[in-house]
C-alpha cells in the first residue's frame, strides 16, 4: 500500500509573514466594527441611489425586495436567520405604504431613510466577527482535532491516537505559487479566488492560508453553511463574512459588493468562491458570477484615484483537488434533475455535525490524498505579475494597471467598462484553473470509464445513458488501459504546453496507476463509481456518480482521444 | 510611460493614429482629418516621404492635418487612439512589430475585413482539411492575443474608398463591447456625410464584414457571365443566408448581419465594379485564370483568402454553405463558373428563411 501513495511531503512548515495579530488587517477591520460598518451603509445607500437615480424605480425595487424577503421569510427559513427578520420587514412594508400620504418633499427623504434601515441591517448581516482570541483557538482545535483523527485514523496500534507520525502537510499537499503569494501579500492586498466542490472547501481553505504563513483572510461564505453549527463556529472564528444566495434583491447585492469593496481597499486579503455555489456536476467552473468579483476591479481603480502610493491587488486563483467529494452524490442528483426539468431547488444540507465528523474520520483513514494548487498572482485584468508584483504582458515587459482605467489621459469611473474587465478577468480565472487542475488517476479512471461508455452508445443522450443498468456495463481491462496510456501522454504533453498539471502518482506504471485511481476515486461511497469485478474487467455500481467524477477532467478535449 | 501619460497633453489635442496607408486607409485618415490631427503610418520609406512632399497618396489628396510616418513606436507615442487598416494576411505581423509601444491606456479600432488563420507546423492552408475557430480568429481576437490593448473596437460597413473620398453619403458600424470606444469612434469619425451606428457584437460585426466578401465574388461572377438583376437578387437574398449560417457557427449573433455592416454592405459589394472582389469574379467569369488575376491587382482581394477559409470552417462545424463550397471549386479546383452555377441551380431547396 505505501509504495502506491503520494510521495511524503518535505517541505518545512512556512513561516509567518506578519508577526502579530494585531497587524493583520482583519483584525483592524473587525476592532472598527462599528465604524465599518456605518461606512458600508453610506456608501452602499450612494451606490444604489446612482443606480436607481428615478425616485419611483428605487420604491418599485424596495417593494420588490420586501416581498421577495417576506416570500423568503414563509418558504425558506433558515435556522440562522435573525429572530426578528418577519417583524423588521412588515415595518418597512409599513413605511413604504406611509409613503403615499406624504408630501412630495418629504417622500425623498423618508426612501432615504427606509433604504439606510435596510442597507445597514443586511450589512451587520454580512459583516464578519473576527476574534484574534477565537481565531488561535479554532486554528488550535483544526490542528489538533485533524492531526488526531489522522493518526489515530491511520496507525492501527493503540495510543496511536497521540502519535504525531502524520501531518496534515502529509494529508494536504499545497503545490504551486506558495511562495510568490507570500511575497505579493507584504507588497499588496491578495484576492484568493478558489473552485468550490464540497462544503469541506472553507474550512481546508482556511488551514491552507494560515500554513502558508499568511494572516487571515475575510471569506465570502455561503450563509447556508452557518446552519452547520460546528462549521459555523468556525467560519466565525476564521474571519468569515456571510454571503446569502437566497437574497437577490438590489440593496442586498449593492450592500455586500460594496463591503467586499471597502474590505478590499483597506487591504483585507480576501477570499471567495468566485462560482458561486458548489460545483453540482463536477465540472471546474466555466461561468463565474461576476458581482464580488467586480469589487476588485472597483477597489483597485479606487485606489488609484486616491492619495498615496496605491496598493495593488492581487487575484490568485487555486484549485482545490479531492479524490472523493462528501456531497457528490446529493449534488449530481441534483444538477441531473435541474438539467432534466429546469426547476428551480432549493439548497439543503443533508449533513450536520455529526455526520461530518463521521467523513472527517473516514476522510483521514484513508490515504488518499487531498491537493491544494496555488495560481500564479495575476493583476485585477489577468495580466501575470512578477514577484515584486509589477504587471507583465506576455513577452514579460512591465506594463502599469493604472493605464486601463485612463482614458483621454485621466482616470475616470466608467462603469460599463469595468464590467467588461470583470467578464474578461473572470475568462482569465477560468482559463487559470483549467491549468493548474492537478489531475488525479482516480479522475483519470473516472473520466476514461465514463467517455468509452458514452463512445459505445453513440445514440443515447446522457440521461438514456444513465439509465442503463449498471450490471450491463463493463469494459475490457486491456481496452481500458491502452486508452489510460494514450490519454495519460496527451497528459503529460499537455504539461509540458503549460496547459494541465497532474499529481505524481499519476506517473509511473500504468496498472498501478489505474489501480490507484480504481481504489480511490470516491471512496467513501456506498456506491462505488468504479470497480474491477472477479474477470479483471472494469464495472460502475453508480453511474451518475461515475458522470459526476468524471466531469472534472471535461473541458480539455480529451474526448477525442477515446 | 504610464505616469506621463496622464500628464500629457488631453486627448482633444492628441493625433489620432492611423496604420495602412492603402486606399481604404487614406480615406479614414482624410475623414478623421477634418477633426483635428492625424499621424498616418505607411511601411515603405520612400512612399511616406513622397506623401508628405506631394500631399497625395493613390490618387487622393491629403488633408492638411495628416502627417505621414514610417515609424511604428512614433505612433504609439503620439497617439492614444489608433486605427488599424491593413490587410488580415499582414495584420498579425503588424501587431507583432506594434505591441511593445502599445500600452492598456491605446484604443484600437480597426477597419480590416478577413479572418488570420493560424495552422499547425506542417500545414498549409491548401493541405489543412478543414479548420475551426481556434485556427481562425478575427482582427479584434488578433489584437487581444497580440498586445495589452482590451478597449478595441472594428470598423464595418458598406464604404467604398473611392464614394468616401468624394463625399457621398454613407453609413458605418463601429463595434465594441465598449461603451467608452464606440463613443470615441462615433466622435471622430462623424461627419454631414458620414453616418455611424453603434454595435456591441464585435464578433458578429467583423464576420459579416469578412464573409460578405465571398459573396461579392459570387456577384462578380454572375455579371461577368451577363446575368442580370434576377439573378443578383437571388444571389444577394441566398447569400444573405449563407452568411448567417456561417457567422453563427463561427460565434456571431444573427444581428449584426441584418445590420449596416451585414445587408448593408452585401448589397452595396455586390453591385459595385469598383470593388477588388467583385473584379476578380468578373474575370473568373470571362474564362481568365485566379494567378493572372491577383497578378495585376494593386491591392489584396481579400475575398480569395476567405473563401478559402469559410469552406474548411463550413466543413468543420457541418454546415450547408452551397455558394461558398462551389466557389471554393471555382477557384482552387478548376471548376467554371458555369458548372457552379448549374449545380446550384439544380439544387433541390425549400425553405427560404428558417434561422428567425
Amino acid at each position: 500500500m505505501e509504495i502506491l501513495e503520494e510521495k511524503k511531503n518535505k517541505n518545512k512548515p512556512y513561516k509567518p509573514i506578519l508577526d502579530g495579530i494585531p497587524d493583520w488587517p482583519v483584525y483592524q477591520l473587525s476592532k472598527n466594527r462599528k465604524e465599518f460598518i456605518a461606512e458600508v451603509t453610506e456608501k452602499a445607500l450612494g451606490r444604489i441611489k446612482e443606480l436607481r437615480p428615478n425616485l419611483k424605480q428605487l420604491i418599485d425595487d424596495l417593494q420588490a425586495t420586501v416581498y421577495r424577503e417576506q416570500n423568503r421569510i414563509k418558504r425558506n427559513r433558515w435556522r440562522v436567520d435573525p429572530k426578528d427578520d418577519a417583524r423588521f420587514w412588515s415595518a418597512i412594508k409599513s413605511e413604504l405604504v406611509e409613503l403615499g400620504s406624504k408630501k412630495e418633499e418629504e417622500v425623498s427623504r423618508a426612501v432615504d431613510k427606509i433604504v439606510e434601515k435596510i442597507v445597514h441591517r443586511y450589512a451587520s448581516e454580512i459583516a464578519g466577527n473576527f476574534k484574534a482570541t477565537s481565531y488561535k483557538l479554532a486554528r488550535e482545535a483544526i490542528k489538533f482535532g485533524f492531526l488526531r483523527l489522522l493518526n489515530g485514523a491511520r496507525i492501527k496500534k493503540f495510543g496511536a491516537f497521540f502519535r504525531n507520525r502524520y501531518t496534515l502537510r502529509d494529508k494536504i499537499h499545497i503545490v504551486g505559487k506558495v511562495k510568490m503569494i507570500r511575497k505579493l501579500a507584504k507588497q499588496g492586498t491578495v484576492v484568493m479566488v478558489p473552485t468550490h466542490f464540497s462544503n469541506l472547501d472553507s474550512i481546508l481553505i482556511g488551514w491552507v492560508i494560515h500554513s502558508m504563513g499568511l494572516p487571515a483572510f475575510i471569506y465570502g461564505a455561503g450563509l447556508n453553511l452557518f446552519n452547520i453549527k460546528i462549521i459555523a463556529y468556525f467560519m466565525n472564528s476564521l474571519g468569515a463574512y456571510k454571503v446569502d444566495r437566497r437574497k437577490k434583491n438590489l440593496p442586498y447585492l449593492e450592500t455586500l459588493k460594496m463591503y467586499s469593496n471597502l474590505a478590499i481597499q483597506k487591504g483585507a486579503h480576501s477570499l471567495f468562491f468566485p462560482g458561486g455555489t458548489r460545483s453540482r456536476s463536477g465540472v471546474i467552473e466555466k461561468q463565474l458570477k461576476l458581482g464580488l468579483l467586480s469589487t476588485a476591479i472597483e477597489a483597485q481603480r479606487a485606489l488609484y484615484m486616491s492619495e498615496g502610493e496605491p496598493k495593488k491587488i492581487f487575484v490568485v486563483p487555486v484549485t482545490l483537488n479531492y479524490q472523493c467529494v462528501l456531497e457528490a452524490p446529493e449534488m449530481i442528483e441534483d444538477y441531473l434533475q435541474v438539467k432534466g426539468k429546469d426547476r428551480y431547488f432549493p439548497e439543503q444540507d443533508k449533513y450536520g455535525s455529526f455526520q461530518l465528523i463521521k467523513f472527517l474520520f473516514k476522510f483521514f483513514a484513508n490515504p488518499s490524498s487531498i491537493s491544494v494548487s496555488i495560481g500564479p498572482g495575476l493583476d485585477v485584468l489577468g495580466n501575470y505579475v512578477d514577484e515584486q508584483g509589477n504587471s507583465l504582458d506576455a513577452s514579460g515587459r512591465i506594463i502599469s494597471t493604472k493605464d486601463y482605467f485612463i482614458s483621454n489621459g485621466d482616470i475616470n469611473i466608467n462603469r460599463q467598462r469595468e464590467d467588461e474587465y470583470t467578464r474578461m478577468l473572470s475568462q482569465k480565472i477560468v482559463a487559470e484553473y483549467h491549468k493548474i487542475n492537478r489531475v488525479f488517476s482516480s479522475h483519470l479512471v473516472a473520466f476514461i470509464a465514463f467517455e468509452i461508455w458514452q463512445k459505445k452508445h453513440p445514440n443515447l443522450d446522457l440521461f438514456s445513458l444513465l439509465r442503463i443498468p449498471e450490471e450491463d456495463l463493463e469494459i475490457d481491462y486491456q481496452e481500458f488501459k491502452t486508452v489510460f496510456k494514450k490519454v495519460r501522454k496527451q497528459i503529460y504533453q499537455m504539461k509540458e504546453e503549460g496547459k494541465i498539471n497532474y499529481a505524481t502518482h499519476l506517473k509511473g506504471n500504468s496498472d498501478s496507476a489505474i489501480q490507484r485511481g480504481l481504489e480511490n476515486v470516491g471512496i467513501f461511497h456506498l456506491n462505488r463509481p468504479l470497480l474491477k469485478n472477479k474477470k479483471g474487467n472494469i464495472i460502475t455500481k453508480d453511474l451518475s456518480l461515475l458522470y459526476y467524477y468524471h466531469n472534472r477532467l471535461v473541458g480539455y478535449d480529451f474526448e477525442q482521444l477515446i | 510611460m504610464a505616469t506621463q501619460s496622464i500628464k500629457s497633453k488631453s486627448q482633444e489635442e492628441k493625433p489620432i493614429g492611423v496604420i495602412g496607408a492603402g486606399n481604404f486607409g487614406t480615406v479614414i485618415a482624410n475623414i478623421l482629418a477634418i477633426h483635428g490631427p492625424v499621424i498616418l503610418y505607411g511601411r515603405n520609406e520612400e512612399a511616406v516621404i513622397k506623401m508628405n512632399l506631394e500631399r497625395e497618396n493613390r490618387g487622393h489628396p491629403l488633408h492638411e492635418n495628416i502627417r505621414a510616418v514610417s515609424n511604428l513606436a512614433t505612433i504609439a507615442r503620439e497617439c492614444d487612439v489608433i486605427f488599424p487598416m491593413v490587410p488580415s494576411a499582414h495584420f498579425r505581423e503588424m501587431m507583432r512589430n506594434l505591441s511593445a509601444y502599445l500600452q492598456p491606456y491605446h484604443i484600437l479600432i480597426h477597419g480590416t475585413k478577413g479572418f488570420d488563420i493560424t495552422l499547425p507546423e506542417g500545414e498549409t492552408i491548401e493541405s489543412i482539411d478543414k479548420l475551426s475557430r481556434k485556427q481562425v480568429k478575427t482582427m479584434s481576437e488578433v489584437i487581444r492575443e497580440e498586445s495589452v490593448v482590451v478597449r478595441i473596437g472594428c470598423l464595418a460597413g458598406p464604404n467604398l474608398a473611392k464614394e468616401l473620398s468624394q463625399r457621398q453619403p454613407a453609413a458605418t458600424v463601429i463595434a465594441s463591447p465598449f461603451d467608452e470606444v464606440i463613443q470615441i469612434g462615433k466622435k471622430l469619425l462623424r461627419n454631414d456625410r458620414f453616418q455611424v451606428y453603434e454595435n456591441k457584437d464585435i464578433v458578429g460585426v467583423e464576420i459579416a464584414g469578412v464573409l460578405k466578401n465571398i459573396i461579392a465574388i459570387a456577384s462578380g461572377a454572375l455579371s461577368g457571365l451577363g446575368y442580370g438583376e434576377n439573378a443578383k437578387g437571388l444571389l444577394v437574398s441566398r447569400g444573405a443566408v449563407e452568411m448567417v449560417y456561417l457567422g453563427r457557427a463561427l460565434g456571431g449573433d444573427v444581428k449584426a448581419f441584418l445590420g449596416v455592416a451585414g445587408i448593408g454592405d452585401l448589397v452595396t459589394t455586390c453591385n459595385s465594379p469598383m470593388s477588388r472582389n467583385f473584379t476578380v469574379g468578373y474575370r473568373l467569369a470571362k474564362g481568365e485564370k485566379l494567378p493572372d488575376i491577383l497578378n495585376d491587382m494593386a491591392e489584396i482581394a481579400e475575398g480569395v483568402n476567405t473563401v478559402r477559409i469559410a469552406k474548411k470552417c463550413a466543413d468543420f462545424y457541418k454546415i450547408r454553405a452551397l455558394i461558398t463550397d462551389r466557389l471554393y471549386k471555382v477557384l482552387f479546383e478548376g471548376m467554371t463558373v458555369e458548372e457552379a452555377l448549374d449545380f446550384l441551380m439544380r439544387f433541390p431547396l425549400s425553405a427560404d428563411i428558417d434561422f428567425i
